[in-house]
C-alpha cells in the first residue's frame, strides 16, 4: 500500500474528472488523479464541441491557451432520406464575437493541455495507472483505491468517480447498475483531413469559422440514433450513433452505418479526397433523468458520463461533465472546510447543489424524451423523414400539377402513413415530452 | 446489410495506433457450445469486429484491435457470457485524436 494519503482521489481525466480535480486542487486540497492513458485525453472520444461558459468558470483565461478548432458560427440539422435532406439551418455574424460561445475541439489535444492546468494548481497526477477496485472498509464506506501498479492501494478521504459512461469500479463495488442497452448509444467517428481552405469553402466559412451538422433520418435505419459533421480546423470529425440496444434488435453493424452516411450524396461531397487518420468509438449516455443512479455515498461521489448525465436533445454531454465536476469538487470542499467526514448525508450537499443547477433542471425537462423516440423510433427517423423529404419535392417540384392538387396529395401521404390518430398522437406525445 | 459485409474495419483500426499486452486480453468470452443470442449480436455490434464465429461455430474474441467503448460490455456481461475489464494502465488503444 502506498503510505502517503490523499484529501481525494479523482478516477479518471476526462471533462468531469478534470474539472473536479483542478477545482479541488485549487482551494489547496490534496488530490491525486489516475488515468489509465499514456496521457490524459489518450482514451478519451467525443464529437467534440466545447461549452465556453463551463469551462470559463474554472479557468477564465482559457481562450488565450487552449488549443481550440473553430468557434461555431452556423448550426445545420438535417432530415434526410436515402437521396436528400430537409434543413433548418442557422448562421449569425453574432457569433463573431470577442468570447465566442462554442468551440469545436479535438479531445486528445484539448484533455491533454486541461490536464496540464490540473497540474500547475497542484494535484498529482498518475497516468498508465488502472484502478481495478475501489478499497471499502468493513462497513461499505469507500476509503481509496487500489490499482494495478504494485503495492497499488490508495487512500484518501473521498474518491470522485469520473470513469466515463462505461465505469467498471462504480458497478463492481455494487454503487450503481451497469448501463442497461436501452440507455446508451454506440457512436462510431473518423476523422477526415483535408485542407483548411478546402474545408473553408465546403462549409462556407472564413478564418475560424465553424459549422456543426447534425443529421437523422434514413441513416439510421429505423433505429434511435444521428449523426454528425463537425468541421475543425483541418479536419472533420463525421461520425453516427445509435441505442445499443437498436444494434442489437436489428443486427445492423456500425461500421455499415457510418459507410452509409459518407455515401449519402448530401455528405459525401464535404469530405471527397480526405485522408482518415483515426476511427474511435465510444459510449453516450441516453436514458436522460430516468437513469441517474445514485450520486454519492459513503466516501464517494460519481460525476460526468459515469453518472448518466447527457442531454441526449441538446447533445451536450461535456458541459455537464465539467459542471457536475466542479460542483461535487465545491461541495467535498465545503464539507471539508467544516471537518465533517465524508458521509453519504454530507456529499449529499453535493447533490442538492446539481439539483439547482441547470444540469439536472435540464434532464428532468427531457426526461420523456428518450423513452419516446425509443419507442417511435420507426416513425421519428424512417416513416417522418421519407414523407416530409417527398413533401418539399412536391412542394419545389414544378411539373404543371395544380398546387391544390399537391398540397392534398401531401396530405394523403402523411395520412396513409400515420393515419390522424397517429399524427395527432405524435405531436401530442412529442409536445408533452418536449415541456 | 448485403453492403456491410464489404466494409473492411481492418482498414478502419489500421488507422489507430496500439499498445499490445500480449497474453492479457482484458476480455474474455466463456467457454461454450452454442452461442447465446447476445454473443451473437456482438458480432455484428463490436465496432472493431473483435468478436468472429470459429469453425465449429463458437463465438471467440481478438482484443488486439478493441477500441475499448465497451458495447459488448453493456450487451454480455449481465448473462455471464463475457468478462470486461480495462487494459493494463498504458495499455490498449492510443487515441491521437479521440
Amino acid at each position: 500500500m502506498i503510505e502517503e494519503r490523499f484529501d481525494a482521489i479523482v478516477v479518471g481525466a476526462g471533462m468531469a474528472g478534470n474539472a473536479a480535480a483542478l477545482t479541488m486542487a485549487q482551494r489547496g486540497m490534496k488530490v491525486l488523479q489516475l488515468e489509465r492513458g499514456e496521457y490524459s485525453g489518450s482514451k478519451n472520444v467525443q464529437g467534440a464541441i466545447l461549452y465556453a461558459d463551463m469551462l470559463e468558470k474554472l479557468i477564465p483565461d482559457f481562450r488565450e491557451e487552449a488549443p481550440l478548432e473553430r468557434h461555431l458560427v452556423e448550426q445545420r440539422f438535417w432530415m434526410l432520406d436515402d437521396k436528400s435532406h430537409v434543413g433548418l439551418h442557422y448562421k449569425s455574424d453574432d457569433f463573431n464575437e470577442e468570447k465566442p460561445n462554442r468551440y469545436t475541439i479535438i479531445r486528445a489535444q484539448f484533455d491533454k493541455w486541461f490536464s496540464s492546468k490540473v497540474k500547475e494548481a497542484g494535484a498529482t497526477v498518475l497516468c498508465e495507472t488502472t484502478v481495478t477496485e475501489l478499497a471499502q472498509d468493513a462497513y461499505g464506506k469507500v476509503i481509496g483505491v487500489k490499482t494495478d501498479r504494485r503495492d497499488g492501494e490508495i487512500h484518501a478521504d473521498v474518491v470522485v468517480l469520473a470513469e466515463g459512461v462505461n465505469g467498471l469500479l462504480g458497478t463492481r463495488a455494487g454503487l450503481r447498475e451497469r448501463p442497461k442497452p436501452e440507455n446508451v448509444a454506440l457512436a462510431v467517428k473518423e476523422m477526415h483531413f483535408l485542407p483548411r481552405e478546402t474545408i473553408e469553402a465546403r462549409f462556407n466559412l472564413k478564418g475560424d469559422e465553424g459549422a456543426v451538422i447534425e443529421a437523422a433520418g434514413t441513416i439510421s435505419r429505423g433505429m434511435t440514433g444521428m449523426g454528425f459533421i463537425y468541421s475543425n480546423k483541418e479536419c472533420i470529425s463525421l461520425g453516427i450513433g445509435c441505442l445499443v440496444s437498436d444494434f442489437q434488435k436489428t443486427g445492423e453493424t456500425p461500421y455499415g452505418l457510418l459507410e452509409n452516411f459518407k455515401k449519402h450524396p448530401s455528405v459525401a461531397p464535404l469530405i471527397e479526397g480526405s485522408e482518415v487518420k483515426e476511427y474511435s468509438a465510444h459510449l453516450i449516455p441516453e436514458g436522460g433523468y430516468n437513469a441517474i443512479p445514485d450520486l454519492c455515498g459513503d466516501g464517494w461521489v460519481v460525476v460526468g458520463d459515469a453518472a448518466q448525465l447527457n442531454n441526449a436533445i441538446h447533445r451536450e454531454g461535456s458541459n455537464l461533465a465539467m459542471t457536475s465536476g466542479r460542483i461535487a469538487a465545491e461541495a467535498i470542499f465545503q464539507v471539508k472546510s467544516r471537518r465533517d467526514p465524508m458521509t453519504k448525508a454530507n456529499l449529499a450537499l453535493y447533490k442538492k447543489m446539481l439539483e439547482e443547477s441547470f444540469v439536472i433542471k435540464d434532464l428532468k425537462k427531457y426526461k420523456d424524451m428518450p423513452a419516446l423516440l425509443h419507442n417511435q423510433s420507426q416513425n421519428f427517423f424512417l416513416t417522418y423523414p421519407q414523407l416530409v423529404s417527398k413533401a418539399m419535392q412536391n412542394f419545389v417540384r414544378v411539373d404543371g400539377t395544380p398546387k391544390k392538387e399537391k398540397e392534398s396529395s401531401t396530405l394523403r401521404s402523411f395520412v396513409s402513413a400515420r393515419s390522424w390518430t397517429g399524427l395527432f398522437g405524435d405531436a401530442f406525445r412529442f409536445a408533452r415530452a418536449w415541456r | 446489410m448485403s453492403t456491410d459485409v464489404a466494409v473492411r474495419v481492418e482498414d478502419k483500426l489500421f488507422y489507430n495506433r496500439y499498445q499490445v499486452d500480449p497474453g492479457r486480453a482484458h476480455i474474455k468470452v466463456r467457454p461454450h457450445t452454442t452461442p447465446s443470442p447476445q454473443l451473437k449480436a456482438l458480432l455484428k455490434a463490436c465496432p472493431a469486429r473483435c468478436y468472429e464465429l470459429n469453425d465449429s461455430g463458437q463465438v471467440e474474441i481478438t482484443v488486439d484491435g478493441c477500441i475499448e467503448c465497451g458495447t459488448c460490455r453493456v450487451i454480455g456481461e449481465a448473462s455471464g457470457d463475457i468478462e470486461w475489464s480495462y487494459p493494463r494502465g498504458g495499455y490498449g488503444v492510443l487515441f491521437k485524436f479521440g
